[in-house]
């Protein structure tokens, strides 16, 4: 058994790129090692800014020999046959065995090759793996050909102490490898892994990045406590940061009290993003310290004083930019800001972001009606200002406080803090895993925000297509599906689409050419231009049909320029009808996605959703109490019956070229077993609704669930193709009941099994 | 292994006998023209307007094909945008970078440039240096390449790049460019937080003395008086001439004219009379410049790079 030590040694390696690059390494060489016939021990692979290593015990010094017999033509075969058949099994015809089968006397190769050295395997298949190296972004240097993340310099390879040679693009392979940049940069050999481990600790370099990050952890939390401090764990840049450095030295830093006057999150951004520093708090108040942790690569021979001096140097110059910012920005009010709000454009088909918030706003307020607790007043203002902080100072230098810096501003002009509030989360749930808005203001304009995305941009057709999503339409669909779920909220979906969607196309239709002076058939729109909220359905109805028996008129003569204007319009956004259903079926595809991860079967959410019902909240209820039915034996046998009457339905249909929906007569009944089922059918149909229209989605599976034994009876003892035609006729009547019984509660038709 | 330094420790680097801003220029200078450092040719300025060292034909157009060439310069660079009225302790519209351009890039290029910092004052062993991620692309030249900014004590002092494209064409050999803020360097080696305290000569005269008034006026001119009806016909003859020059197979002069426009479209931006839309179509019409330039160029050359060096495109 030989034990193989890689390790690729370049320039430094971008932090984000290591653990892929060395789970690439690993999974690379492996599986060609396995390909070849080698079966190892472990493979263990390590990374640091200028090395990827790998380490692999336990494997045989030579792939098996292979023995392989091959059977060829009849011993008296035509010589061109026989010769044929040599040449494919690359033997002499001396090496061949003539066998007796029941058949007659055969030919039979007998294929041996020699097992391979294991060191010419690993030489193959590692300069395979250099040359095609999967990294994000690679580059040449010099004037070689050869791609790496950054110029590589040596390749060490050793199979059992001894170098494996190999070359690519004349780097050669030795057994060498260097030590910390700085602080211990001569070379060395090594003979194996413990050893290349161990020289590499005298050299100052600590291999195994979770090392780094636990040493990392271990000081900075000593540091801060040294001054009463916590240290703020944060993995994603402990990750980093360990790749950063061979050798980590955590060191204290501060920065002066007074820019503790300007937000948090603008502090820890700067320090975070920027400098790669972790922050502090005080555990007796929980708020932000003004000391860092640095992590220096080297142990500096002062200490670290010029170190730490240096880093609050740079520091303290960027907060002073920060600060400036925020003194600037303080001198006005966010209202002062929403005019500019206009030469933003947000698309360039759905006007500017100035228009976006006025559509926003509406949303909010309508949306406020169905979330209990919500000031509609509350809603308006939190959605006219949430967009205000983009041309902030400080936004504009710090994208990524949008919102957070919206909340500050309001709350310095004396805003509520629900309005405040909601400017900050209205940009949530940002994902699967983002904290999802509670507080209703919150609620109403985060919701506003992601139903005016989704329909603005549904509606000019910019859906997204494969793995395209530019606009995170998929995002923002999931945020509707939490935020409507999550906070249990009733909604008539199609309801706020169609608001939306006026909203929208008002603005669209606008943009174009304007409504008030357009045609006067476009009345409608004017008014609900003019704030007209729109209350009942038959005044949504009324409105949106009246759109689009406009819109979609293209090919009624009416005046040229109306014509024409109404043409051009319609191309500008699609109708509501599409509208609506593409949008429905996208969300009940996130819907899908996102219950799938919680395990719950897709099949079940196509089959509530197919009943048309777009209230989130009761399609969950509903989908849930079917999960649980169809989990009793019941259920399945339900769905067994349900599924053999669904099957002779169709096929019968489609024989005699018509349905089978007619009433079932009591007087065409013969048999004991149908009369039970058409009973049951009667009472339990009729029991179902009555449970559905509480949304007792158990009692609706109870009363499923009694259909059960009769339907079983009447497949056991009766004969639906029946010789007289009416008895037939209304068999398949029964038939047709149970499906109608059974699609009330859910499509069971959708349903797998 | 670590040490906890309080926030108020002394400020070790800010010694009396830092190096004044000249002395580094001329040291880095000395640096690379030795032999065992690449024997650089140093060159002085180029003497047009440019946003940044990389704009130099020594750069652009000597960076393309396989020939050796090993060369440093300062280059003063305009960035009117940039301009701050003197008021800004760190911001600049006209500034010095230090330009190294290795070609081919050498195996040694890292340690050759640590070695300049060390030239220079910078204790590797007492300053924490690192090479961090950042990959260069110039829209306007076309170009693009890999390697890193490198920050001492957590501060930015160089960029680092291994050219892969110029004018859209790949680089075969590949030059290593160092670029050097040589203000922002020498605040960092004299411990000084205002640019215009920096010390110019070490006899006295500070940067400020040297450049404030410069600073206050220019930026008036580049945000308030530049004439912007003719900087847009400066901007339009320039490009007119420049497609001119490439069709006499002249790609230097060609070049200058596209500098010329890339300059005057800085100077517009700083006026604020560009666009968001417009902006896209500006730095597109200087790419076709700078790409017509490199591709004269390299037509120009592209016989004897075959023939003695076997380059193919």
């Amino acid at each position: 058994m030989a034990d193989l030590l890689i390790e690729l040694f370049s320039e430094e390696i971008p932090a984000r790129m290591q653990k892929k690059a060395s789970d690439d390494l690993k999974r690379m060489i492996t599986d060609g090692l396995k390909a070849a016939g080698l079966i190892f021990d472990a493979a263990d692979a390590y990374v640091t800014p200028r090395r990827l290593v790998l380490n692999v015990t336990g494997l045989p010094v030579s792939t098996p020999d292979v023995r392989e017999e091959r059977r060829g033509p009849r011993a008296d075969a035509p010589e061109k046959a026989v010769e044929g058949f040599l040449r494919g099994a690359g033997v002499p015809r001396e090496a061949c065995e003539e066998r007796e089968t029941p058949k007659g006397t055969f030919l039979f190769a007998i294929i041996e090759k020699k097992g391979k050295k294991t060191a010419e395997v690993v030489a193959e298949v590692l300069k395979d793996t250099i040359k095609n190296f999967p990294w994000p972004k690679s580059q040449r240097w010099g004037t070689g050909s050869l791609k790496w993340v950054r110029p590589l310099h040596s390749i060490l390879c050793i199979l059992d102490g001894e170098t494996i040679d190999l070359e690519v693009e004349g780097i050669k392979s030795g057994n060498t490898t260097s030590g910390h940049r700085f602080m211990a940069p001569s070379t060395f050999t090594v003979t194996g892994f413990d050893d290349y481990k161990a020289k590499l600790l005298n050299h100052k370099v600590m291999l195994d990045a979770s090392e780094r990050a636990d040493l990392i952890e271990a000081k900075a939390k000593e540091l801060a406590a040294s001054k009463g401090l916590e240290w703020v764990e944060d993995r994603g840049l402990l990750a980093e940061v360990a790749g950063l450095i061979e050798w980590p030295v955590p060191l204290m830093g501060g920065f002066d009290a007074s820019f503790m006057e300007v937000p948090e999150e603008v502090l820890i951004l700067t320090m975070k993003k920027d400098q790669k520093y972790f922050v502090t708090r005080d555990p007796k108040t929980g708020k932000l310290a003004p000391y860092f942790i640095t992590v220096a690569n080297i142990e500096p021979s002062d200490g670290g004083t010029a170190v730490a001096a240096g880093n609050e140097r740079v520091l303290s110059a960027r907060l002073s930019d920060a600060k400036f910012f925020w003194d600037q920005d303080l001198k006005g009010r966010l209202d002062d800001n929403l005019d500019a709000l206009k030469d933003i454009v947000f698309h360039k088909d759905l006007g500017s972001v100035q228009d976006r918030v006025e559509r926003m706003k509406k949303l909010a307020r309508y949306l406020a009606d169905f979330i209990p607790g919500c000031n509609a007043d509350e809603a308006e203002r939190a959605a006219e200002l949430a967009k205000a902080d983009l041309v902030s100072n400080m936004v504009y230098e710090f994208p990524e406080v949008q919102g957070a810096m919206g909340r500050y501003y309001a709350l310095k002009q004396g805003e509520s803090d629900a309005v405040a509030d909601a400017i900050k989360d209205h940009y949530s749930p940002l994902g699967p895993n983002d904290a999802c808005p509670t507080a209703p203001v919150s609620v109403a304009v985060a919701l506003a925000e992601k139903i005016d995305t989704l329909v603005g941009f549904f509606g000019i057709d910019q859906k997204p297509t494969g793995s395209k999503d530019p606009f995170a339409l998929r995002r923002a669909a999931l945020g509707v599906i939490r935020l409507i779920t999550e906070n249990n909220l009733r909604i008539n979906f199609a309801k706020i689409l169609t608001q939306a969607y006026l909203d929208t196309l008002v603005q669209v239709l606008n943009n174009y050419g304007d409504l008030f002076t357009g045609p006067e058939e476009l009345k409608p729109l004017k008014e609900f231009k003019l704030g007209k909220k729109l209350s009942s359905s038959d005044d949504i109805l009324s409105h949106s049909s009246k759109y689009l028996s406009l819109l979609n008129r293209r090919d009624v003569p009416t005046k040229t320029d109306n014509d024409s204007f109404i043409a051009e319009g319609s191309a500008l956004f699609t109708s509501f009808l599409e509208l609506e259903s593409d949008l429905l079926s996208f969300l009940s595809d996130r819907l899908k996605v996102q219950q799938r991860e919680k395990g719950v079967r897709h099949d079940l959410i196509d089959a509530v959703f197919a009943n048309g019902d777009d209230d989130l909240v009761r399609v969950l209820n509903r989908v849930n109490a079917l999960t649980t039915f169809l989990d009793t034996d019941d259920g399945a046998n339900l769905l067994a019956g349900y599924k053999r009457a669904a099957n002779i339905l169709k096929i019968e249909e489609k024989k005699d070229e018509r349905p089978y929906d007619g009433a079932v007569n009591p007087a065409s009944l013969e048999t004991a077993e149908e009369k039970t089922l058409a009973d049951a059918l009667g009472v339990n149909a009729a029991a179902a609704k009555a449970a559905l229209e509480q949304e007792g989605f158990e009692g609706a599976m109870a009363a499923l669930a009694r259909l059960r034994a009769p339907i079983d009876a009447f497949f056991e003892n009766v004969i639906v193709n029946a010789d007289d035609a009416k008895i037939r006729e209304n068999r398949l009547n029964i038939l047709n009941s149970i499906r109608g019984a059974v699609n009330a509660v859910a499509d069971f038709e959708m349903i797998d099994g | 292994m670590s040490t906890d330094v309080s926030a108020a420790a002394s400020d070790s680097n800010a010694s009396k006998t830092a190096m004044p801003f000249q002395k580094m220029i001329l040291t880095l200078q000395e640096y690379w023209a030795r032999p065992e450092n690449g024997g650089c040719v140093i060159l002085q300025p180029y003497d047009m307007e440019m946003g940044a060292g990389t704009f130099h034909t020594a750069t652009t157009l000597k960076t393309l094909g396989p020939e050796t060439w090993n060369a440093a310069f300062v280059q003063p660079c305009r960035r009117p945008t940039d301009g701050r009225y003197g008021e800004n302790p760190n911001r600049l519209q006209h500034y010095y970078q230090f330009q190294v351009v290795l070609k081919p890039s050498p195996a040694n290029m890292q340690e050759l440039y640590l070695g300049s910092l060390k030239a220079i004052g910078i204790d590797a062993d007492l300053h924490d240096i690192r090479f961090v991620e950042d990959d260069w692309e110039s829209p306007t030249l076309g170009a693009w390449g890999l390697g890193w900014e490198i920050w001492c004590d957590g501060m930015e002092v160089s960029q680092y790049t291994y050219f892969q494209q110029m004018g859209g064409f790949d680089c075969k050999s590949v030059a290593g460019e160092l670029t050097y803020g040589l203000e922002r360097l020498a605040m960092f080696v004299q411990g000084v937080d205002n640019v215009y305290d920096l010390d110019y000569n070490g006899a006295g005269v500070t940067y400020g003395d040297v450049f404030l008034e410069n600073e206050k006026q220019q930026s008036a001119f580049n945000f308030e008086h530049a004439n912007t009806e003719k900087l847009f016909r400066d901007f339009a003859e320039a490009q007119d001439e420049c497609v001119k020059l490439l069709k006499a197979h002249l790609p230097l002069p060609a070049y200058e004219q596209c500098i010329r426009a890339s300059h005057t479209f800085n100077l517009l931006d700083a006026r604020g009379v560009i666009s968001v839309t417009e902006r896209q179509a500006y730095i597109g019409r200087v790419r076709d410049l700078a790409k017509g330039c490199c591709d004269a160029w390299i037509e120009k050359n592209e016989d004897r790079w075959k023939n003695d060096f076997g380059w193919e495109k």
